[in-house]
C-alpha cells in the first residue's frame, strides 16, 4: 500500500501555511512613533496639516512621514524623544479643541494592511499602562430617581390639596403615602396614576391608616441601570480623550463596571482625578439683541451646516443636576427629538423663565474639567512637564423656546444622529452616576518590557528544548513533528493577529508556551501507535497509516475536553484568565490541524511513494513480539 | 522498560491498594492543610495595595522596612520578587479613607514610596508599577474560580459520560479532584502565593490533567473490546503499560518547556510555572493510579462498553 494525500489536500496545507505566514509576519515590523491629531467637532484638513508643518519647522523637529486619514492627521517621527518634543510643540500651536495623542504606527507594506495583515495588540502587561475597573453606583441612580418621584408626589398632593398623613422612601425603590381615609388614598391613585407611569401602585391598610406603596418596576430599574451605564461611559470616553491616549479601551464588564485602560499612561494618579471629574451643564438663555457686552459670552456652535457663533447671557435658569431623565426619541410624525424630564423644582425653574421668553433661544452648555500638559522650567533650570486644569464650557444645544416650558419638555428639529449624540452629552453631564474605582493596576514601562521579553525568550528556548528532543527521539518523524510545531506558532500568530481582535497579555504568551509543550502530545500518540504497529509486524507503510488511523480517535477526545474546559474558562474569566483561553482554544484547534494533517503530508511526502520501503527513521523500535492478536487496521472499534 | 503488547512488564495495578492509600493520605493532608492553614492568598484575591519597585543593586530589605516604617507606613510588608534587586511592599488599605478615594491614595503612595527611597536609600529606584483591589472585587474573584472549577468538572463529567461510560467519568473527576486538592495542598503547606495566575494554572491543570487520563481511559476501552479473555485487571495494566511511553514522553517535553518559563520567564510567570509542575507530576501519576483505580473499583466490565461504536467513517472523514 502507499500513503498519499490527494493534491487538493496537499494545496489546502499548503494554501493553509502561506496565509499563516502572510498574517504573522507584520509582527516583525517595528511601528514607527506618531502623534494622531483630532478635533473636537470637525474634520482636519490641509491648513490644519500646513499649521501643523510650520510649528513643526519654526521647533527645528522633522517628520519622517505625514497623511491626512479620516478624520485627523498622522505624523511619524524617528524616535520617542522627536515625537514627545513635537506634541509640546503641536499643542502651543494649536487651541486646546484639538487633542494631540501618542501613537504607534505601523510600517508594514500597503498591500499588507490591504489584506487586513495587521499586528497582534498587545496587553498593558506587555507595553505598560494603568488598568481601571470603575463600579457605578447603580443603587445612587435609583435612589436619586425615587427622590425625585417623590418630591413630585408631594407637590402634586398639594396641588391638589389632598391631604397625606405623611410620605417617605422606605428603601431606594419604595414610596409609601399614608392617609387617613379610603376617599382620599383613591382621589390621590387615580391622579397619581397617569403622572407616574414608571411606578406600580399598591394599596395597604396598617394601624388604621390607609397606605398606598408606589414601587419602581423591575423594568425602569433595568433601563435606569443601562442610561446610567451608558452615561458613565461617555462621560469617561470623553475624559479619556482629554487625556490623549492612544487606543484607550473603555468597555463595559457585567451589569455595573467599566474598564479603562490606557496603555503608555505613567501618571495614575492625573488620570484618577480627570476620570472621577464630574461634568456639569447649565441651561442659558442667548443674549438679547443689544445686551451689553459683559452680560454674555461667545460660543462657538458646530451644526453639519456650518459653525456661526453665538452670545449666550451669563444667567443660569437651570442647573443639570435637576435633569431626572434623557432620551432620545420620535414625535407623532416620526421625527426625531430629545426627550428632557426635570424633577419639581427644576419644572417650577423652567416654567418660571420660559413663559416670559417664549421666541428666543435657549443654549445648553456642557462645562468639563480638563487637563493640558505645559513644559515649564523648574528650579534645576530643566524643562519638566506640568499639568494644568481648566474648565472646558461648550455649547452643545441652541434652540429656539416655543412655548412655556414645564417638567417635561422636548428639543426638536434634529437628525436622528444629532438627537442621539445630544442626549448622550446631557447625559454625560447630568445622568452619570458617582463612581469608584475598585481594581487599578499600573504597569510600568520597564516592566512591561521585561515581561514582553522574558515572554519572547521563554517561547524561544522551550520550543528549541522540545524541537531538539523531539529530532533525537524520532529522527526522521521528529522533523515532520517540529516543522509542525513550528507552523503552529506561526497559526497561532497570525490568529491571533489578523483573524480575532484579540489582545495578547502574559497569560497568553504562557498559554502559548504551554501548547508548545503540549502540541507534541498528538504526535507523540501518533508515533507511538506507529511504532506499536510496526512491532506488532506490520509493514512500514501500512503502520503509518494504522498509527494515524487509530490515535485520531484518542487525539480528538483528549483536545475536545481539553477545549470545553477553555470555553469554561473563558466564559467566566475576566482579564488574565481570558487571555489565557483565548490563546489555548486556538492552540488547540490550529495544534490539532498541524500535528494531524500537517505531519502527515510531511510523511507522505517523505515517506509515501515508496513501494519498497523496509524502515521508518522513528527512533528506536524494540524487538518484535509475537503479535497477541492480529490488528487489521480498519473495521474495528478504536 | 517498554511494554510489549499483551504483556506486562510493570505491573502497576499490583501496588494500587498501597497507592490508593498514599492517594488518600495525601488528599487528607492537604484538606487537612487547607481547613487549618488556608492559603496564602494575593492581592487578587484580597485587597491592598502592592507597589512594584527596581533597585540598582541588591536591595537592603531590612533599611527599607526601617525606612517605611520610620515614614509612617507601619503596616507595610516589604518583600523580594523575581530577583534580589526588585522588592515588592504591600500595603493593607487604610480604613480612613473611604471606598472613594482609596485607588487614588494608592496610585500616590506608589510615587510616594519611591521618592522616600530614592532619597533614603538609593536615587536609582525606579517605580515598576503598582495594584490596588478593593476588597470587593477580590471576593468576586474567588467566587467566580471556584465556581468555574466547579463548570468545568461538570461539563467534564458529561462529555465522558457520553463518549465513554459512567464508571470513567467518575474515574477522570476523581482523579481531577485529586490533581487539584494535592496542588491546593501544597500550596496551602508551603505558604506559596495563591494569586490569579495560580488559579489560572490550576485551571490549565484540569485540562492537562484530564488530557492524560482520557489517552489512557480511551486504550482501556479500547483493549476491553479487543482483549476478550482477559480480567479487567490485567487488561488496565496491559493498556496502562501500552501508554506509558506516551505518558512520560508527553510529561517530560511539557515539564521542559515548564521549567523553562520557571527559570527565564521572569517573575510574574512563577508561581504559574510552579503550580503546573506540580499539577504535571500529580497528574501523570493520577492518570496511572487514581482514574485506573477507581475504574477497577468501580467493578468495570467488557459489558460496560459493548455499545457498537461507528467511528470510522466519521474519524475518515474529518482528517
Amino acid at each position: 500500500m502507499l500513503n498519499h494525500y490527494p493534491a487538493w489536500k496537499n494545496l489546502l496545507i499548503l494554501l493553509v501555511m502561506v496565509l499563516g505566514i502572510l498574517y504573522s509576519v507584520p509582527n516583525l515590523y517595528p511601528d514607527d512613533e506618531a502623534l494622531q491629531v483630532t478635533h473636537e467637532s470637525r474634520e482636519l484638513g490641509q491648513t490644519d496639516l500646513d499649521r501643523i508643518t510650520t510649528a513643526l519647522e519654526a521647533a527645528r523637529l522633522a517628520t519622517i512621514g505625514e497623511e491626512l486619514n479620516g478624520s485627523g492627521i498622522l505624523l511619524r517621527f524617528d524616535g520617542v524623544e522627536e515625537q514627545l518634543r513635537a506634541k509640546t510643540a503641536i499643542e502651543d500651536a494649536l487651541s486646546d479643541d484639538f487633542i494631540v495623542a501618542l501613537n504607534l504606527a505601523p510600517t508594514t507594506p500597503g498591500w499588507m494592511q490591504a489584506i487586513g495583515a495587521g499586528k497582534m495588540n498587545l496587553g498593558l502587561d506587555l507595553q505598560g499602562g494603568v488598568h481601571f475597573l470603575m463600579e457605578v453606583d447603580m443603587e445612587a441612580a435609583v435612589l436619586g430617581r425615587m427622590e425625585d418621584n417623590l418630591s413630585n408626589v408631594r407637590s402634586i398632593l398639594r396641588e391638589l390639596r389632598i391631604r397625606s398623613r405623611g410620605l417617605a422612601l422606605v428603601d431606594s425603590s419604595h414610596i409609601e403615602v399614608r392617609f387617613a381615609s379610603a376617599d382620599d388614598r383613591s382621589r390621590a391613585r387615580s391622579e397619581l396614576l397617569d403622572n407616574f407611569p414608571e411606578l406600580q401602585f399598591q394599596n395597604r391598610e396598617a394601624n388604621d391608616l390607609y397606605i398606598l406603596d408606589l414601587r419602581m418596576t423591575q423594568d425602569t430599574m433595568l433601563q435606569i441601570q443601562r442610561d446610567t451605564l451608558q452615561a458613565n461611559r461617555t462621560t469617561l470616553l470623553n475624559r479619556v480623550d482629554a487625556l490623549g491616549v492612544a487606543e484607550p479601551t473603555v468597555q463595559q464588564q457585567g451589569a455595573n463596571r467599566i474598564v479603562v485602560e490606557l496603555p503608555g499612561v505613567q501618571d495614575p494618579a492625573q488620570a484618577i482625578r480627570i476620570l472621577q471629574r464630574i461634568a456639569t451643564l447649565e441651561f442659558h438663555l442667548e443674549a438679547a439683541p443689544g445686551a451689553p457686552r459683559s452680560s454674555y459670552q461667545t460660543y462657538d456652535y458646530v451644526t453639519p451646516e456650518g459653525a456661526f457663533t453665538v452670545n449666550v447671557d451669563n444667567d443660569v435658569i437651570l442647573q443639570g443636576d435637576r435633569i431626572s431623565n434623557v432620551r432620545p426619541s420620535l414625535d407623532q410624525n416620526g421625527l426625531p427629538q430629545v426627550q428632557i424630564s426635570l424633577d419639581a423644582q427644576g419644572g417650577n425653574q423652567i416654567n418660571r423663565v420660559t413663559r416670559d421668553n417664549v421666541g428666543r433661544m435657549m443654549d445648553i452648555l456642557l462645562i468639563e474639567t480638563r487637563s493640558r500638559t505645559n513644559l515649564v522650567i523648574d528650579e534645576n533650570g530643566e524643562e519638566v512637564e506640568a499639568v494644568e486644569f481648566f474648565e472646558d464650557r461648550r455649547l452643545i444645544s441652541h434652540a429656539r423656546i416655543n412655548s412655556a416650558l414645564g417638567r417635561q419638555f422636548v428639543i426638536t428639529g434634529l437628525t436622528q444622529r444629532e438627537a442621539m449624540d445630544l442626549s448622550l452629552l446631557i447625559s454625560s453631564g447630568s445622568l452619570a452616576a458617582p463612581m469608584t474605582i475598585v481594581e487599578q493596576s499600573v504597569i510600568g514601562p520597564t516592566m512591561g518590557r521585561e515581561n514582553l521579553e522574558q515572554g519572547i525568550r521563554g517561547v524561544q528556548i522551550a520550543a528549541i528544548l522540545v524541537v531538539a528532543f523531539m529530532l533525537l527521539y524520532y529522527r526522521i518523524f521528529g522533523i515532520a513533528a517540529n516543522v509542525a510545531l513550528i507552523m503552529n506558532i506561526v497559526l497561532i500568530f497570525a490568529v491571533l493577529s489578523s483573524v480575532l481582535p484579540a489582545t495578547l497579555t502574559l497569560p497568553g504568551i504562557v498559554g502559548i508556551v504551554l501548547t508548545v509543550g503540549m502540541a507534541v502530545d498528538a504526535n507523540v500518540l501518533i508515533f507511538t501507535r506507529i511504532k506499536e504497529e510496526l512491532r506488532n509486524g506490520l509493514p512500514p507503510q501500512q503502520a503509518i497509516s494504522a498509527g494515524y488511523d487509530r490515535a485520531f480517535t484518542t487525539i480528538l477526545d483528549a483536545n475536545l475536553t481539553t477545549f470545553l474546559v477553555a470555553v469554561v474558562l473563558f466564559t467566566i474569566g475576566t482579564g488574565p484568565v481570558k487571555g489565557f483561553a483565548v490563546t489555548l482554544m486556538i492552540g488547540i484547534v490550529t495544534s490539532m490541524f498541524t500535528a494531524i494533517v500537517g505531519t502527515r503530508a510531511l510523511v507522505n511526502l517523505i515517506y509515501g511513494r515508496r513501494r519498497e520501503l523496509r524502515s521508518l527513521s522513528i527512533g528506536i523500535v524494540p524487538v518484535k513480539a509475537t503479535p497477541l492478536k492480529p490488528t487489521p487496521g480498519k473495521g474495528q472499534a478504536v | 522498560m517498554k511494554a510489549r503488547d499483551g504483556r506486562i512488564l510493570i505491573d502497576f495495578m499490583r501496588g494500587r491498594r498501597v497507592a490508593a492509600v498514599l492517594s488518600l493520605l495525601a488528599v487528607l493532608t492537604a484538606i487537612g492543610s487547607l481547613a487549618t492553614r488556608g492559603l496564602e492568598f494575593g492581592l487578587d484575591f484580597t485587597s491592598g495595595t502592592s507597589v512594584r519597585l527596581g533597585f540598582p543593586d541588591t536591595a537592603p530589605i531590612d533599611q527599607i522596612g526601617a525606612q517605611l516604617d520610620g515614614a509612617g507606613y507601619g503596616d507595610a510588608v516589604v518583600v523580594n520578587f523575581g530577583s534580589d534587586r526588585d522588592i515588592r511592599v504591600l500595603l493593607p488599605i487604610d480604613p480612613g479613607i473611604g471606598a472613594a478615594n482609596e485607588a487614588e491614595q494608592a496610585a500616590l503612595t506608589g510615587e510616594a514610596i519611591a521618592a522616600l527611597l530614592r532619597d533614603g536609600i538609593d536615587p536609582g529606584v525606579i517605580l515598576l508599577g503598582s495594584d490596588y483591589v478593593s476588597a470587593k472585587v477580590g471576593e468576586e474573584l474567588a467566587e467566580q474560580g471556584g465556581l468555574g472549577m466547579l463548570v468545568a468538572l461538570g461539563i467534564i463529567m458529561l462529555y465522558i459520560s457520553v463518549r465513554f461510560q459512567f464508571k470513567f467519568s467518575v474515574g477522570a473527576v476523581v482523579a481531577l479532584a485529586h490533581d487539584l486538592l494535592i496542588t491546593l495542598g501544597i500550596f496551602s503547606l508551603s505558604g506559596m502565593e495563591f494569586n490569579l495566575n495560580t488559579l489560572a494554572a490550576l485551571l490549565a491543570i484540569i485540562g492537562y490533567s484530564l488530557n492524560d487520563t482520557i489517552v489512557v481511559s480511551d486504550r482501556i476501552r479500547e483493549n476491553f473490546r479487543a482483549l476478550r479473555k482477559t480480567e479487567p485487571v490485567d487488561t488496565v495494566n496491559i493498556s496502562l503499560n501500552q501508554t506509558l511511553g506516551r505518558t512520560m514522553i508527553t510529561s517530560f517535553t511539557t515539564l521542559l518547556v515548564l521549567f523553562s518559563i520557571l527559570l527565564i520567564g521572569g517573575e510574574s510567570t512563577q508561581g504559574f510555572a510552579i503550580a503546573l509542575i506540580i499539577g504535571v507530576i500529580v497528574g501523570t501519576y493520577s492518570s496511572i493510579y487514581v482514574a485506573s483505580n477507581v475504574i477497577i473499583f468501580m467493578k468495570v466490565t467488557r459489558e460496560d462498553l459493548l455499545v457498537p461504536v461507528k467511528e470510522d467513517a466519521e474519524a475518515d472523514s474529518v482528517v
